[in-house]
C-alpha cells in the first residue's frame, strides 16, 4: 500500500485559495475550459456555418451592429465572422489537442520512465539516451521534421505533439520512480511477491504521480502554444478546424492597415489560457517542493 | 583538457549520426521515399526510373549509408521550386538567419544583464516584482504573437519602423548583411528583439538569480569588509563569478534561437532558412527541407559542442568533473 500522506491537490488547492494570482489564474482556467465546453450554447454564432455569416457585416470593429441588429462584441473578420464566437470554437479545438496529446504523452512517457527506473540497467541507459537527445533539441524543430515528413491536419499535428512532449514526462516519472523504488512499502510488496506489472502500477505510480502533474501543466501550456504556433505558420490546423493560430495568421494581413481586432483578441485568449496554466503549473510545483524556485 | 575535447566531439558526432538515422528513418520509412524526390506531375516510368537511380531497391542500410554519404558530398538533390541545387539555395538563406540570432543574442544580453543585477541588488523590491511578472509574461507569451504586437505598436500605429523583409544590405566578406546600413539596422531592431524575448527573460531571471545568491556569499562580505567600493564589488567580483552560467546558457540557446528564428522570420518577411522551411513544406519542396533540417541540425550540435569547450576552458571545474568520469 502506498503509504498516506496529504494528496499534493489538496494542498496546493488550500494554499492557492490564499494567493490572488493563483485564484485568478484558476478562474481564467475554468473560465476557457468551460467556455470552451459550452461554445455552441454561448457562442452568440456557428462561425463555421456559412449561413449564418453575413458577408455585409465583415471587418466591422469591436462593438459595432451587424445589418441585422446584432451586437458584435470584438468586432468580424474578413468574411463577417464574429470574432467572440470565433475565439469560443478556436479555444475548443487548442484546448482539445492540447490535452489528447499531453494525455497520451502522459502514457507513453510515463510507461518509458517506470520501466527504464525500475528495470535499470542497460534498459534504463537506452531509453534515457533517447531522451536526453531529443531533448537537447528545440521543440519547434522536431515539430518541424514531423510536420515535413507526415504533412499537417489534426491527427498529424497531434501525433508531433505526442512525439515532443513524451521525453519531458519519461524524465520526471524516471527520476520520480527512482526514489519511489528503494522506499520499504516497495520492499514489502516484492516480498508479498507481487509482479513487477502490479508494483509499477499500484505501488510506484500512484506516488510517482504528484510531480508529473506538475510537468503535465507545463506541458499542456507548451503543447497549446506549439500548436499554435505551427497553425499561424501555417503548418498546423487546416481552415476547416480553425484553432487560435490560425485565426491570428489570419488577421495579420489585416492589421497592417490597422484592423487590429482580428489578430489581437484571439491572441489575448491565447496568451491568457497558456499563462493561467503556466501560474498553476509554478504554484503546484512550489506546493510540492517548496525549496524550488525563488 | 584533451580528453575533455575528443569526448565532446565524439558526443556531437553521435548525435549527428543518431539524428541522421532518424530524419532518414522518418523520410524513408514512414513516408514513401520516392514522394520525397519526386513532385506530382511525373509519369510512372519516371518514377521507376528515379526509384532506381536513388538506390531505393537497396537493402536499407545500404539506402542509409547512400543517404550519408550524399550528405557528406553535400548532394541533396536540386530544388523543384528554385531548380538549383537544394543546399545552396539552404546556405544562400543562412547568413540572413545568423544575423538575426546573432542580433537577438546581442540585444539579450545588452538589456537582459544590467536588468538582471539591478533588481538582484534589491529583491523584493517594486522593480523586483514589476520585472519578474514581466520575464514570466516573456515565458507565456507566444512569440508569434508577441511579434504582431510588436509590428502594431511600433510600426502600424508609431510608424517608426518598417514591418516587413531586411532592408539594404551591404556586402561584408561577400556576405550581405543588414546591420551595417541605416535602413538595414531598421529592419532587423524589430525582428530580432521579438527573437531575444524568451532568451532575454532567461537572461533576466539568471543574472537576477546568481546576483541574490552571490551578495549572501562570504567572498563578497569579505571584499565589502576590506573597504572595496561597492560598483567594484558589483562589476568586477560579482560579474565575473555570474558570468560563467549566463554565458553557458546563452550560447546554448544560440541554436533555439536559429531553430525558433522561424516563427520570427515568418512573422516580419525576414528572408532566412525559416521563412525558407515553412515555404517549402508549403511547396512541397522535399530536397530543400531535407537539406534545411539536416543543416540545422548539423549547426545546432556544432554550436551546443562549441559552447560546452569554451566553457571547459573557462571553468576549471567542468573540466574536473568530465575527467573525474
Amino acid at each position: 500500500m502506498p503509504p498516506d500522506q496529504p494528496g499534493l491537490l489538496a494542498k496546493a488547492w488550500q494554499r492557492g485559495l490564499r494567493d490572488t494570482r493563483v485564484v485568478m489564474a484558476g478562474s481564467v482556467l475554468a473560465l476557457v475550459i468551460l467556455v470552451s465546453i459550452l461554445c455552441p450554447l454561448l457562442a452568440p454564432q456557428n462561425p463555421y456555418d456559412l449561413t449564418q455569416l453575413d458577408i455585409m457585416d465583415s471587418m466591422l470593429p469591436p462593438l459595432s451592429r451587424g445589418a441585422a441588429g446584432q451586437l458584435y462584441l470584438l468586432g468580424t473578420d474578413d468574411q463577417g465572422r464574429d470574432i467572440l464566437s470565433g475565439i469560443m470554437y478556436g479555444l475548443q479545438i487548442s484546448i482539445l489537442v492540447g490535452i489528447v496529446s499531453g494525455v497520451v504523452a502522459l502514457l507513453i512517457g510515463t510507461t518509458v520512465g517506470l520501466t527504464a527506473a525500475y528495470f535499470g540497467g542497460i534498459v534504463d541507459a537506452a531509453l534515457m539516451r533517447l531522451v536526453d537527445l531529443q531533448l537537447s533539441f528545440p521543440a519547434i524543430l522536431i515539430a518541424l521534421i514531423l510536420v515535413a515528413v507526415l504533412g499537417t491536419g489534426v491527427d498529424k499535428i497531434i501525433i508531433a505533439l505526442i512525439v515532443v512532449q513524451w521525453a519531458y514526462y519519461a524524465r520526471a516519472s524516471r527520476s520520480a520512480a527512482l526514489v519511489e523504488r528503494n522506499k520499504e512499502y516497495v520492499e514489502a510488496a516484492h516480498c508479498l511477491r507481487f509482479g513487477t506489472f502490479t508494483i509499477l502500477r499500484r505501488e510506484i505510480l500512484p506516488n510517482a504521480l504528484p510531480p508529473m502533474i506538475v510537468v503535465g501543466s507545463a506541458e499542456v501550456a507548451a503543447a497549446i502554444r506549439l500548436e499554435a504556433t505551427l497553425s499561424f505558420l501555417g503548418l498546423g490546423l487546416p481552415v476547416t478546424q480553425p484553432s487560435l493560430g490560425l485565426m491570428i495568421a489570419n488577421g495579420y494581413q489585416y492589421m497592417i492597415s490597422g484592423n487590429y481586432w482580428i489578430s489581437i483578441y484571439p491572441g489575448i485568449a491565447l496568451l491568457l489560457t497558456v499563462a493561467s496554466l503556466n501560474t498553476l503549473g509554478d504554484h503546484l510545483r512550489d506546493v510540492l517542493n517548496p525549496r524550488s524556485g525563488d | 583538457m584533451l580528453t575533455f575535447i575528443i569526448g565532446r566531439v565524439t558526443q556531437a558526432l553521435a548525435m549527428v549520426a543518431v539524428m541522421s538515422a532518424l530524419v532518414f528513418a522518418a523520410i524513408f520509412a514512414i513516408g514513401n521515399p520516392v514522394d520525397v524526390f519526386l513532385n506530382e506531375d511525373m509519369t510512372q516510368t519516371e518514377i521507376e526510373a528515379v526509384t532506381k537511380a536513388l538506390g531505393l531497391d537497396l537493402p536499407l542500410w545500404q539506402q542509409y549509408l547512400r543517404f550519408v554519404s550524399n550528405i557528406v558530398h553535400g548532394d541533396f538533390g536540386s530544388s523543384f521550386v528554385f531548380g538549383r541545387s537544394a543546399l545552396s539555395v539552404v546556405l544562400e538563406r543562412l547568413p540572413a538567419t545568423l544575423e538575426l540570432a546573432f542580433a537577438a543574442t546581442i540585444i539579450a544580453l545588452l538589456i537582459g544583464l544590467p536588468v538582471g543585477l539591478c533588481v538582484g541588488l534589491r529583491p523584493g523590491s517594486r522593480a523586483d516584482r514589476a520585472v519578474m511578472s514581466v520575464t514570466s509574461f516573456c515565458f507565456s507569451v507566444p512569440t508569434f504573437w508577441a511579434g504582431l504586437l510588436l509590428v502594431l505598436i511600433f510600426s502600424v500605429e508609431l510608424k517608426w519602423l518598417p514591418t516587413n523583409g531586411r532592408g539594404e544590405t551591404v556586402d561584408l566578406f561577400g556576405i550581405p548583411v543588414s546591420f551595417l546600413t541605416w535602413n538595414g539596422l531598421r529592419h532587423l531592431f524589430l525582428p530580432a528583439f521579438n527573437l531575444s524575448l524568451p532568451l532575454l527573460a532567461l537572461i533576466v531571471r539568471l543574472t537576477r538569480a546568481g546576483t541574490v545568491e552571490n551578495m549572501g556569499l562570504d567572498y563578497i562580505r569579505f571584499a565589502r569588509a576590506k573597504g572595496i567600493a561597492e560598483w567594484r564589488i558589483v562589476f568586477v567580483h560579482l560579474l565575473r563569478n555570474i558570468a560563467i552560467p549566463i554565458l553557458t546558457v546563452t550560447g546554448l540557446q544560440l541554436g533555439s534561437l536559429i531553430a525558433f528564428a522561424v516563427v520570427t522570420e515568418n512573422v516580419f518577411g525576414w528572408p532566412g532558412i525559416g521563412k525558407l522551411i515553412v515555404d517549402s513544406i508549403m511547396q512541397l519542396d522535399r530536397p530543400v527541407i531535407v537539406a534545411h533540417l539536416v543543416m540545422v541540425v548539423l549547426l545546432f550540435s556544432f554550436i551546443n559542442m562549441l559552447v560546452d569547450i569554451a566553457v571547459a576552458l573557462i571553468d576549471p571545474r567542468v573540466r574536473m568533473s568530465g575527467k573525474a568520469k
